[in-house]
């Protein structure tokens, strides 16, 4: 075999490189920890685990300082199977062994399934209403909603990512081009203080951008990004409505904003509004009844359930269930939990909405792993214990029952 | 006698614990101990009065016994006997100083210097060791009636601290608005029985039953702008008033539910149960008797106050038997200090099986392993009796993961030591065993450890499940890294570790970390399958989850490292240590974040603990790095370099 090949085999297949890449993985997810502090548990996982690279901006030019999840979970991946490939035999004693590392293979690669594929929804229930649909944690979209066929409404709605760009939307439902003037990803509002008519020496506010609806009498001010977990950034925008035959005027817009605005362009109606991404469902949930009991004497939390309702539009399904804490509701794909409460309302529940299509193998894989490590283990035991009740006791350190097997 | 000696260890232990487990013994005339029993709702669960005195003493000034550093007596015989005077007698028990204060900024604000803090001791002997440090020389706990002058400052800084994110307060701002928690705490055990101030509470109660008809009759006149007794009505609205303060400042729950009541968990403060007197025409009979008890304590009358008991208890039994069974034994348990009476037994062991190395193998080693086998089972029986009382596994918090590491841990260490015979694992668990309870005893200084669990957390088959195999986890590498710890010392600084004991303690680190990889891996997993439950994701990068992810990985890197001959005998030692640095990181150190769904034990003098516990592993496995030529059992025998290359392999 040729030398550089077979040098190329050996690295890929040594334990020196697993045990280097473990020793990686650990100095990663320590950092990682650590960094939560500063930047969220959400941050962390794009920075440190779903990359290649850990980067660091220095100025404006990103540097790679430390190899990242992919990195480090790709080439264990690698090295597991080309070591399990390279060493293959069929024998008892490897089962063990054999067992625990298909089932770290299934646990890493259900780990980038899950970071490419799930999604994380909220949907907050006020008792007696139906939604159809649930609300993103953290992206936002610019809606605008067609009221004008009394029938149905039509939504368009536009990714926040869009607004970011600052670039300019023509949607062939709209008659009109979105042009975004100013966007902030997170800010505050406050309504501006009455005009003073005519008082000399206040300092006058400057004029809004915003023409339209309700802008002119708001203020934006940006804010740095928040990475609260318990808090959300708050985008506002400044939105320029362009027809044929000129502008419509400017709008603010913000996730900050209680209700849309109103929209009259020849002739139809349209209301525009910031708001949380919404994914709509083929099915309607109605929270019936939220309980949420406490310990008594405490304000302790000791349960919380949702009585819902789940009705399909074609009758299929139409049916009570009951959510609890341990116990979610899987339907069409999507797994609902008792996620949260609002302080103070008992009538509002907060379900976490979640859609991941590779759920099962983590199962798979923990159930592989911890037979093949009871297994391995199991077989060190035998031979210890046999070795212990063997004749020559006489001689209890000459054994060597604990040696581990050959490597795999 | 050398023979007789393990037999005699066994005993005198087992002695030891009787004597430790028998009834509290009530020192005075009054049954003080029979009061402590009596059970009331606090914190969401039915607990006996002593279990609130000990938790609140604790809590306040970080121990149970009350005393002044210049007089050896103790203030009160027992913390239920403080209890009955913060209730009954406040104007004496504001004089005991039970509010520990230790932040010198916070002093600085209360008018504190370093004169008038000095201890003056009386005695020369005292005064000596106070100087070397064996005494205390300046004081920490003070006095309500101390710290009076200063609660409008305490109250202004803590409202100006109390808007800062716990995470980012600083020492001060925690100092200042644990003390303000603390002010209150005692508020709410003044405010629990009997409106404090009042000289006769019960005088008070029985005039208002004999005047309840006229006061009424004239309030009603006064509001319907009738003739009336102006005095009645004064009178009769200011007991409502006392009684509006002591509902509103209690959240202790002593009056059981009345019989006509159907909700069993009804339980309400004595103040709310008072009010209720003008609805009901007739005073609540609980809140008559608590009026009772305090008016025989004021009056030092120990036969009325001890019939009271008996006749109170009589009516609680008819509705709350079992309840007042389980408040009966836990005062028993609290009084039994249990992990108190198997920590001196662990230090003991400790000693005698380092003594069995050097002298009386057989003897001192037999009686090691006894002496770690009672302290075993009476850990066992105060564990068993935690998770009856509470109705949960046996690990629910922080306080109880530190009682089942040492549990865990100190098991696997008597199936060596009966494997082994050495005294290595008598060693393991007296230390082991010793540590945990210490780390457990500064862990319940925040209160009561018998917590209720949020609704998250609120699931047997989990908590029974996830937290007891991730904590045998916990044990087992903890125990590994003690093990590895006994050889890297052994071997370098004595002469002891012959070859026999140098390979068996080989494979006894080498088996422990198979067993901790597989605890601490399906342990972890296990979790993973909770939070998939709970939360719809497997996996979350949480601090907690990662700590316990690096255990995992850690404990494989030394399986694969010994597999693929990077490690020998010595390597393995080092890393097994290591397992320790790591092991603590995921029990404290994550908790210290203060971010994560796991976070529920922050604990800020135990940063240091880490720190300093850390930078001795490191030292330690600094110490494995020596070369194998100065080890000084290596250097003797030789075994060190014939026993190295068996293992590398």
């Amino acid at each position: 075999m040729n030398l550089v090949v077979r040098q190329f085999r050996d690295f890929f297949v040594s334990l020196k490189l697993t045990v280097t890449l473990l020793v990686l993985s650990m100095v990663l997810i320590f950092a990682a920890t650590l960094d939560q502090v500063n930047l969220g548990i959400w941050a962390v996982q794009e920075k440190y685990f779903r990359a290649f690279f850990v980067l660091w901006r220095v100025g404006d030019i990103p540097v790679p300082v430390f190899p990242g999840g992919y990195f480090i979970g790709g080439l264990l991946l690698i090295n597991l199977v080309s070591a399990h490939v390279y060493r293959f035999t069929l024998a008892w004693r490897k089962a063990g062994i054999f067992l625990t590392h298909v089932g770290l293979i299934t646990l890493l690669i259900g780990e980038l399934l899950t970071g490419l594929w799930q999604e994380e929804f909220s949907m907050r229930l006020t008792e007696g209403d139906a939604k159809n649909y649930s609300e993103s944690y953290r992206g936002n979209e610019l809606a605008f909603v067609d009221k004008s066929n009394a029938e149905f409404d039509e939504v368009v709605a536009i990714p926040e990512a869009l607004l970011a760009r600052g670039e300019t939307v023509q949607h062939p439902k709209l008659p009109f081009r979105v042009v975004t003037k100013t966007y902030y990803p997170n800010s505050t509002l406050r309504m501006r203080a009455p005009a003073p008519a005519g008082a000399a020496g206040v300092a006058a506010e400057p004029a809004s951008p915003a023409t339209s609806g309700i802008g002119p009498r708001v203020s934006a001010t940006p804010l740095p990004l928040t990475y609260n977990q318990n808090e959300r950034n708050l985008p506002a925008a400044f939105v320029e409505l362009i027809g044929p035959e000129g502008s419509l005027g400017t709008w603010l817009v913000s996730t900050g904003l209680p209700t849309p605005q109103r929209i009259d362009h020849g002739g139809r109606t349209w209301t525009i509004a910031l708001r949380f991404e919404r994914a709509y469902k083929p099915f309607a949930l109605t929270l019936l009844k939220f309980r949420h009991d406490r310990y008594a004497g405490t304000e302790i939390p000791k349960n919380f359930s949702s009585r819902i309702k789940l009705a399909t539009p074609d009758g299929r399904d139409d049916r009570e269930v009951l959510i609890y804490m341990n116990n979610p509701l899987r339907y069409a794909g999507l797994t609902f939990y008792q996620a949260s409460f609002e302080p103070g309302n008992d009538k509002v529940t907060i379900l976490q909405v979640v859609r991941n299509p590779s759920w099962l193998l983590p199962y798979i894989a923990c159930t592989l792993m911890t037979l093949g490590l009871l297994v391995q283990f199991g077989i060190h035991l035998k031979g210890f214990v046999g070795k212990r009740r063997a004749p020559n006791l006489s001689a209890p350190s000459a054994g060597s029952a604990f040696q581990p097997p050959p490597s795999g | 006698m050398k023979k007789l000696l393990p037999l005699l260890a066994l005993l005198g232990a087992i002695g030891f614990v009787i004597k430790a487990l028998l009834p509290p013994r009530n020192p005075g005339a009054f049954d003080v101990a029979g009061f402590g029993r009596l059970p009331v709702l606090a914190n969401g669960r039915i607990k006996p009065l002593d279990t609130v005195a000990r938790s609140s003493l604790l809590q306040l000034q970080g121990r149970q016994r009350v005393s002044t550093p210049d007089v050896s007596e103790p203030l009160v015989a027992s913390p239920t006997e403080w209890l009955l005077e913060v209730c009954f007698r406040p104007e004496k028990a504001d004089t005991f100083p039970t509010f520990a204060i230790d932040n010198p900024d916070l002093l600085t604000l209360l008018g504190k210097n370093e004169e008038n803090l000095k201890i003056a001791y009386t005695s020369s002997a005292k005064k000596v060791l106070s100087v070397v440090g064996f005494l205390p020389s300046r004081h920490r706990r003070f006095s309500l009636q101390e710290l009076t002058p200063y609660v409008n400052t305490i109250q202004e800084q803590a409202r100006l601290a109390d808007p800062v994110e716990p995470v980012l307060r600083n020492a001060f701002q925690r100092a200042v608005l644990q003390l303000f928690a603390n002010l209150l705490h005692y508020q709410r055990l003044r405010h629990a029985l009997v409106m404090p101030g009042r000289t006769d509470f019960l005088g008070d109660l029985l005039q208002l039953q004999d005047n309840l008809a006229t006061g009424v009759a004239a309030v009603r006149a006064k509001q319907a702008g009738q003739p009336h007794d102006e005095a009645a009505v004064t009178a009769i609205t200011e007991i409502g008033q006392r009684f509006v303060v002591m509902a509103e400042s209690t959240s202790f729950l002593v009056i059981p539910p009345e019989s006509t009541t159907a909700d069993p968990t009804a339980w309400k403060p004595a103040g709310a149960a008072l009010l209720e007197t003008f609805q009901n025409g007739r005073v609540n009979a609980s809140a008559l008797a608590y009026a009772g008890f305090a008016h025989a304590w004021r009056n030092d009358k120990a036969e009325q106050f001890n019939h009271l008991i008996g006749l109170f208890r009589t009516g609680l039994a008819k509705r709350f038997a079992p309840e007042l069974a389980k408040s009966d034994a836990e005062a028993r348990f609290n009084a039994a200090e249990p992990f108190y009476t198997s920590m001196t037994l662990y230090a003991i062991a400790f000693l005698l099986a380092v003594f069995s190395w050097l002298t009386w193998p057989e003897a001192l080693g037999k009686s090691a392993f006894w002496l770690v086998a009672v302290a075993w089972l009476l850990s066992t029986v105060g564990i068993a009796t935690r998770m009856w009382l509470e109705g949960r596994p046996p690990v629910t918090n922080l306080y109880s993961s530190a009682l089942f590491i040492g549990w865990g841990a100190v098991l696997l260490c008597l199936v060596l030591e009966y494997i082994y015979r050495n005294a290595v694992g008598s060693v393991a668990a007296g230390a082991i065993g010793f540590a945990t309870l210490l780390i457990a005893h500064h862990l319940s200084l925040t209160g009561d450890t018998l917590e209720m669990m949020r609704a998250v957390l609120d699931s047997n088959f989990w908590l029974g499940t996830h937290v007891v195999v991730v904590t045998t986890g916990y044990a087992a590498t903890f125990l590994a890294g003690f093990l590895a710890l006994i050889y890297i010392l052994r071997g370098l600084f004595t002469t002891s570790l012959d070859k026999a004991t140098a390979d068996a303690l080989t494979r006894m680190v080498y088996g422990i970390v198979c067993f901790a990889t597989l605890f601490s891996f399906t342990g972890t997993v296990l979790g993973g399958i909770w939070a998939d439950q709970s939360w719809g994701r497997f996996w979350g990068w949480d601090p907690k989850e990662n700590g316990a992810l690096l255990i995992v990985i850690w404990n494989a890197i030394i399986l694969h490292s010994r597999w693929g001959g990077l490690i020998k005998q010595r390597g393995l030692m080092g890393l097994a240590v290591g397992g320790n640095i790591v092991t603590s990181w995921s029990w404290f150190g994550t908790n210290m974040l203060g971010v994560g769904l796991h976070s529920y034990g922050f604990t800020d003098a135990a940063f240091w603990a880490l720190i300093i516990f850390v930078a001795s592993q490191l030292a330690i496995i600094g110490l494995a790095a020596v070369p194998l030529a100065r080890w000084r059992s290596f250097r003797a025998s030789g075994i060190g370099r014939t026993a190295e290359p068996a293992m590398a392999r």
